[in-house]
């Protein structure tokens, strides 16, 4: 059942990132349809958050904790391309829940572009990148107003090559949390 | 992955007016055109009491010309004869040496700081003065001076308005001990005299010369999201234009003076706006969920080319600057952007995508026909000179990003040289008002 649940809201994602000039409405209508949806599959998540405690020498911060999904805080694209893989959607799904749990949290979705083709239309890219997880986070629980979406195109590129070893990983997303 | 979300501002933006605040850029001609004029360009006399004038008159003038691509002027070891007036030219010295024109000249020291710059430039075939000049100046103006001549011999042999006093905008971004900075920095057309016009630890994009001259519009990064500043280049004085979480880059003034154009996403995703300067209105010129950025001029200021990817992919579209329905003008290739138009308003410079390479083409807009010009894989931000002869754009260096000039028929190209920093986003000026 829970299975069911995660394809369903995987594949609802993908058809909201992937169907052009969606008006407004038709997309919270969606939302309010995943909410049970999400709810169940993201119960995991958080069961898993919670059993870790912050503070001290030992325990590490979820968002730090290289065992915990939640420390894995970059979606990566594919060329040109503004829609986020399936392979994404579990990281999605997990911080969704976290942002979820915590409203008081407010995060920025910086988004960015290989450096090919010209860097006002790579602004743009980055910004729909942003988007398209911003979407993401909201359909499956996270609070509008806990995100922020910025766009840097190609100029804070991660790896400086000039081949695809650099820019698949200058195509992404990036989730930053407040300073802990 | 620790968190990167700023506690503070870490960033200060500074002016500066350092004179050579970089090192000089210098011009490597990689590909001459055949047909170059023969010229020679005789080291100018000097009446002054210093055993040097302020600048080289002749070697500002020779590798102006030079670097145009249009003419082949005599190294300075073969001269035969140092003539400095019409006088005491014999003209059997220079048709031995296979010359078609002869530049000879003097800079008199006229005192109180003032100097005379005097010329001649002949026709070596048939032994006649085509033109000949006195222009007074200053030791500090001694180079701009020298760039005139330039400009008055290249329009004398080619018919065409020379673009030697003019400047061109870039930015400069280096790192140095893991840390990154940008600058805008300008420099004459010839590379000299580079300077910084502003500091930053955060990104710079797209420098924009104003109509007159006087100001640049770019995109700058210090308050962490993209928005457009103006600046005064003489005064230094800076404003952000629209009010902050605009998202606005992109900017473009318009030939008449009275607009800017320019994308933001105040609504929701890149759009093209036009600001007028006298009253601050905003208007919105595009209604469509797709990337809707770098909007560009046409001379007489009523059309508007932009990139959207509404179709699919990036394509050029233009539109009434008043706003209307776009229409797209590129269908070759899976991806054109960045276009500008010449200042004859007849073609349009862009970038131009295929085969997983960026290249720079020349579109003629009635004919549709495009040329490609350069053959790199990573080329962009193409800015045509103001005399509409030649195109300087980005390229990919072996380690950096260095910028390079092509002349308009594609047959000269050039790179121009900077010693440290990785060089982007060219902008030439417009003829100074």
């Amino acid at each position: 059942m829970n299975n069911g649940f995660r394809l369903f809201a995987v594949a609802a994602g993908l058809f909201l990132l992937t169907a052009c000039g969606t008006t407004g409405e038709s997309k919270e209508g969606m939302a309010e349809g995943q909410a049970g949806a999400s709810g169940s599959a993201t119960d995991q998540g958080s069961a898993q958050a919670s059993g870790v405690q912050p503070g001290g020498g030992a325990t590490l911060h979820p968002l730090d904790d290289p065992a915990n999904i939640l420390s894995n805080q970059v979606i990566y694209f594919d060329f040109d391309s503004s829609t986020v893989k399936p392979e994404s959607m579990q990281l999605i799904t997990a911080h969704a829940a976290y942002l979820a749990e915590n409203p008081g949290l407010r995060v920025r979705l910086e988004g960015h572009a290989d450096e090919r083709g010209s860097r006002e239309y790579n602004l743009g890219l980055g910004e729909r990148r942003s988007q398209a997880v911003e979407r993401l986070l909201v359909l499956n629980g996270a609070g509008g107003n806990q995100l922020e979406t910025i766009s840097f195109g190609e100029e804070r590129p991660v790896a400086l090559g000039h081949d695809e070893n650099a820019w698949w990983q200058n195509r992404r997303v990036e989730i930053v949390y407040p300073a802990r | 992955m620790s968190s990167r979300y700023p506690t503070r501002w870490l960033l200060l933006a500074v002016l500066l007016f350092t004179r050579d605040a970089a090192a000089i850029l210098t011009i490597e001609i990689t590909q001459g055109a055949e047909g170059a004029l023969p010229i020679a360009i005789v080291p100018f006399g000097w009446s002054g009491a210093t055993a040097l004038p302020p600048e080289d008159v002749a070697e500002v003038v020779t590798n102006d010309l030079a670097r145009s691509g249009r003419f082949k002027p005599l190294p300075e070891q073969d001269l035969l004869a140092r003539p400095h007036q019409g006088s005491e030219v014999r003209f059997r010295d220079w048709r031995i040496l296979g010359m078609e024109s002869l530049v000879v000249g003097q800079v008199h020291d006229r005192g109180g700081g003032n100097l005379e710059v005097q010329f001649q430039l002949f026709d070596v075939f048939r032994g006649e003065q085509l033109i000949g000049y006195s222009i007074p100046t200053t030791a500090d103006g001694l180079r701009r001076t020298a760039h005139q001549v330039s400009d008055l011999i290249y329009e004398a042999l080619t018919g065409e308005r020379g673009a030697f006093t003019t400047r061109v905008a870039y930015v400069v971004a280096s790192r140095a001990g893991g840390r990154e900075s940008f600058q805008l920095q300008l420099a004459d057309a010839d590379g000299f005299g580079a300077r910084a016009v502003l500091n930053s630890n955060r990104p710079i994009m797209s420098p924009a010369w104003s109509a007159d001259g006087n100001r640049l519009a770019y995109v700058s990064f210090e308050e962490g999201r993209p928005e457009i500043y103006l600046q005064d280049t003489l005064s230094g004085q800076r404003r952000r234009l629209l009010p902050a979480g605009s998202s606005s880059s992109a900017p473009a003034w318009s030939p008449d003076g009275t607009r800017l154009a320019l994308t933001s996403s105040r609504d929701g995703n890149p759009e093209i706006y036009v600001y007028d300067l006298t009253t601050s209105r905003l208007e919105r010129l595009t209604q469509n969920p797709a990337i809707d950025t770098e909007p560009a001029w046409s001379p007489d200021s009523r059309t508007l080319v932009f990139t959207s990817d509404r179709g699919g992919g990036p394509q050029i579209y233009r539109m009434p600057a008043t706003g209307g329905e776009p229409q797209r003008v590129t269908f070759e290739g899976r991806y054109n952007a960045r276009a500008s138009f010449s200042p004859d308003g007849k073609r349009l410079t862009l970038v131009h995508g295929g085969n997983n390479r960026y290249s720079i083409g020349v579109l003629e807009i009635d004919s549709g026909i495009l040329q490609l010009l350069t053959d790199g894989a990573l080329d962009e931000s193409p800015s045509f000179a103001p005399n509409g002869s030649m195109i300087i754009y980005a390229t990919a260096g072996h380690d950096r990003g260095v910028l390079a000039a092509v002349s308009v028929d594609g047959r000269v190209r050039q790179r121009l040289l900077l010693q440290e920093g990785d060089v982007r986003d060219p902008a030439w000026s417009p003829y100074r008002k």
